[in-house]
């Protein structure tokens, strides 16, 4: 009988064990989490403190996940090192757990610049985990002042989560716009408007020179007073393990389209990875959840002998604020064509003619036939690409293919 | 599987099939009571371009993505049905920023609604496809790999 170990109790975790469950009914699995918690999606804490969900529904799979699967999650654990060819891994306890093959699935933690003076203030969070939302929430209340450093994805969802629950929410970046990641200055700054509209000051291009107890004194002199700090300036990937076990690391640990890493029987998931993104070829920390989910369920089928490649990842993120949805995907390179009304904007940018990125705000109706053309870089010469960028439909695509996505009619290519 | 297909040549664009659909997921007994003067939230939808017309709606993919994809593990498949924990969903549309198809849209609540082939509603079968008037909508069992 085969044995799995998979360090982290994420999503790529649980793709991994469905993908091993999938080949492989019978081989043990052990799951190493430092979390308390039971597999839970990560993405939904600002709508937990946002109202929008609660712990139950956020689990991400079934109360009998781990027994269905046959699986054993040692809780509360923690890898300290991987030893590639005795293919054991030694936990916290001491303990040597022993594999045959291993999944590294150990996500992300929170990057945390030196600010001087940091030690001084008291009540500082980051914003990755459940019980991070949980402390949050104990930590907060009506007459709340936040500052939140960093205007990206997890500062902003953040911000959107307390809104209902303190009274003011100031927002800093170094950065001259926010979600900086995946917008462009034109559509940062109508997203920062929705956000500013319910009452959320920004400070951008200036950054906390220093922290005095609950102010922060900025880079231009202001000083903001707050109650509750919150540090999301960004992740890094958690790839010491790999590193120290003499695995290829850059950002992430670098995986081929098989998950595996260069370490023999060690593959690799989720956040901590750095795999190629399919929409300009190049190495890239995807990290996001669609993503750790696929390398999982890739990286399991491997682990139990199977032959799954997972070669078409791209960024992509569905956001939203306030009401106002926000989609984006692949690379923002070549040439950008714009359509825009009073509904929204929908920004495209198309190299070699192939479609490589978008920007949609407010029109996002059917947008994932613009991410499959990302996906399967369709040439936009054998579609109708001006009715595409009015309306992401099929009817932009020849009566063959359409037969083949409605019709139950294969290509006849193969 | 017994999966819904479109014959794009025989539709008449009638849209009769988003009309029977958001009926059937309307829980009400009397179709003007469910329809009328509301906005409806068909979970398929009649697309095309000047010279066609096709209805859109859930393949129940063999591999689906938006399983894959949901951040909220709402989306599940279940004896080839994909279907949608509502009470889950918290209306993120990561799933349209996924399916090639365009399958999936917000509901009248902002959590995302899709086909289920109406095996949970009172209808126990496609409502689009017994009424559809030409004929364009079949549900049936094929193998797609011949």
């Amino acid at each position: 009988m085969k044995q799995y170990v998979i360090i982290g109790n994420g999503v790529a975790a649980a793709g991994c064990i469905e993908g091993i469950r999938s080949r492989d009914k019978n081989g043990g699995i052990t799951v190493i989490s430092e979390e308390r918690h039971a597999v839970y999606c990560r993405p939904l804490i600002s709508y937990y403190l946002e109202k929008k969900t609660d712990p139950g529904r956020m689990q991400y799979r079934e109360k009998d996940f781990y027994d269905q699967n046959g699986v054993r999650v040692l809780y509360n654990e923690k890898a300290e090192e991987i030893d590639a060819l005795q293919k054991t891994v030694r936990l916290r306890t001491g303990n040597l757990l022993s594999y045959d093959t291993l999944c590294v699935a150990a996500g992300a933690s929170p990057f945390v610049p030196r600010f001087d003076g940091i030690e001084t203030v008291e009540n500082k969070f980051t914003f990755l985990t459940l019980d991070d939302a949980f402390a949050l929430e104990k930590a907060t209340d009506r007459d709340t002042k936040v500052l939140i450093v960093g205007a990206g994805l997890i500062g902003l969802k953040c911000a959107e989560g307390l809104h209902g629950r303190v009274r003011e929410i100031t927002v800093c970046d170094l950065s001259d716009r926010i979600l900086s990641s995946i917008l462009d200055a034109e559509r940062a700054k109508t997203v920062q408007r929705r956000l500013e509209d319910n009452g959320i000051r920004f400070l951008l291009q200036n950054s906390v020179k220093q922290f005095e107890r609950s102010a922060a004194v900025m880079q231009n002199g202001e000083r903001v007073s707050f109650d509750v700090l919150v540090l999301a300036v960004g992740v890094k990937p958690n790839s010491g393990l790999i590193a120290e076990a003499g695995g290829e690391v850059n950002r992430g640990v670098l995986i081929d389209e098989k998950m595996r890493t260069s370490l023999p029987a060690v593959y690799a998931a989720g956040d901590c990875t750095e795999g190629t993104d399919a929409s300009i070829g190049e190495k890239r920390v995807l990290a996001i959840l669609p993503n750790a989910y696929m390398q999982g369920f890739t990286a399991g089928v491997n682990m139990a002998d199977g032959n799954a490649t997972f070669d078409n990842a791209i960024p992509m993120n569905a956001i939203g604020f306030f009401g106002l949805h926000i989609m984006t995907a692949g690379t923002y390179v070549g040439e950008a064509f714009e359509e825009t009304d009073d509904e929204g904007s929908k920004t495209f940018f198309i190299k070699d003619g192939c479609l490589k990125g978008f920007i949609l705000i407010g029109k996002t109706e059917r947008a994932g036939l613009y991410t499959s053309l990302i996906r399967e870089q369709i040439p936009l010469d054998q579609i109708d690409f001006e009715l595409m960028k009015k309306s992401a439909t099929s009817a932009a695509f020849s009566a063959q293919k359409r037969k083949t996505m409605f019709g139950g009619v294969t290509d006849g290519t193969d | 599987m017994k999966r819904i297909y479109v014959k794009e040549e025989w539709c008449l664009g009638c849209r009769l099939c988003e009309y029977n659909c958001a009926f059937a997921n309307s829980g009400e007994i009397n179709m003007a009571e469910a329809l009328k003067g509301k906005q409806i939230y068909p979970r398929i939808h009649v697309e095309g371009n000047n010279s066609i017309t096709y209805a859109v709606s859930c393949r129940h993919c063999e591999d689906p993505v938006c399983v894959k994809g949901c951040i909220a593990g709402a989306i599940s498949r279940s004896q080839g049905v994909v279907q949608i924990d509502r009470e889950k969903c918290v209306g993120c549309l990561t799933c349209v920023l996924v399916c090639p198809y365009g399958a999936l849209a917000p509901g009248e609540n902002g959590s995302m609604i899709k086909c289920e082939l109406c095996l949970q509603n009172q209808c126990g079968a496609p409502a689009c496809v017994s009424g559809c008037p030409n004929g364009a909508i079949v549900y049936e069992e094929r193998d797609e790999n011949q």
